[in-house]
């Protein structure tokens, strides 16, 4: 049993399942909306760099980078956001973050 | 079975089970060390594929740095977990019908894709002989130049953004500075009092 390109697009595809599961079955807790979204990204990386190696093309790897960058960027953002609302309202519940609205 | 094919298997296990954990465990500080976990595997199959560099990059940027602060946030926001439970069971069954959807509908896709057998128009071919880093190098920093240096300036947007969100000018603080202490001069900072005698200097 050979582990080729569908192997890997098996995987990638199960921990996109797994984090979009994890984005609505904990949709209040914002930290691990937040963490499941890394996982999707995860994911996209693993497939990124699957179909890169499969197909002989160093591009992919380069895209896998940037989307490492911005994953990282939107996770520090994304924290920030999370301390100044918990400063604000003195809890998390996602359901209250209306009255950000203007 | 050779050693690769056990190695994969043995990663992609530990890879979805930890990602399970990461979504379902009641602690969100265990859930962080699940997604460690989760990219400390990840970076396993990226050397098992042979883009080390990538897997290098995710263990010390997502280990090193966005795990860190994702446990930094989860210990220093004094928050009540337990009630952010709630709901878990609620959103339970769409949530099981939407990802099987998804995986379904992937795995599809990518079925489709195999049997077909992808291809690409290869111009920037992976050559052997070269290292994996060099080869990343080789292509980042000549045709895609202008999205590094565009990745650069994401980071910093991030960085301001960051800064400017969570800095905070406390009232009352008693700081020194030092433009306000050199501007002072003797019209500002002396003044001549006449004290009567017997009543003191009053404000």
């Amino acid at each position: 049993m050979s582990v080729g390109l569908p192997s890997y697009l098996a995987v990638a595809a199960a921990l996109f399942t797994i984090g979009v599961f994890g984005i609505f079955v904990n949709r209040r807790n914002i930290i691990i909306v937040l963490m499941s979204i890394e996982l999707i990204l995860l994911a996209v990386n693993i497939n990124f760099v699957a179909f890169s190696v499969f197909l002989h093309d160093v591009v992919g790897q380069i895209f896998a980078m940037f989307v490492l960058t911005v994953a990282a960027a939107e996770a520090a953002v994304g924290l920030a956001i999370l301390v100044t609302f918990f400063r604000n309202r003195g809890d998390i519940a996602v359901d209250h973050a209306n009255m950000m609205k203007g | 079975m050779d050693l690769t094919a056990i190695a994969f298997h043995l990663l992609a296990a530990i890879l979805l089970g930890a990602a399970l954990l990461v979504v379902t465990v009641r602690n969100p500080v265990h859930s962080v060390l699940f997604l460690i976990l989760s990219f400390f595997t990840g970076a396993g199959l990226f050397v098992l594929l042979g883009a080390e560099f990538l897997a290098m990059l995710l263990v010390v940027v997502y280990v090193g740095a966005v795990a860190v602060l994702f446990l930094f946030v989860v210990m220093m926001l004094d928050v009540d977990f337990v009630s952010l439970r709630f709901g878990f069971a609620r959103y339970l069954p769409i949530g099981l019908v939407v990802s099987g959807l998804l995986l379904i509908e992937m795995i599809l896709i990518s079925g489709a894709v195999a049997a077909r057998g992808a291809v690409s128009v290869v111009k920037n071919s992976l050559v052997s002989g070269v290292s994996n880093t060099e080869q990343i190098g080789r292509v980042l920093y000549t045709d895609y130049i202008y999205f590094f240096q565009s990745a650069g300036l994401v980071l910093l947007v991030a960085m301001i953004g960051a800064i400017v969100l969570t800095l905070r000018h406390k009232p009352g603080v008693k700081r020194q500075n030092i433009a306000d202490q050199t501007a002072r001069d003797r019209k500002s900072g002396l003044r001549v009092v006449k004290v009567n005698i017997g009543e003191g200097v009053s404000e």
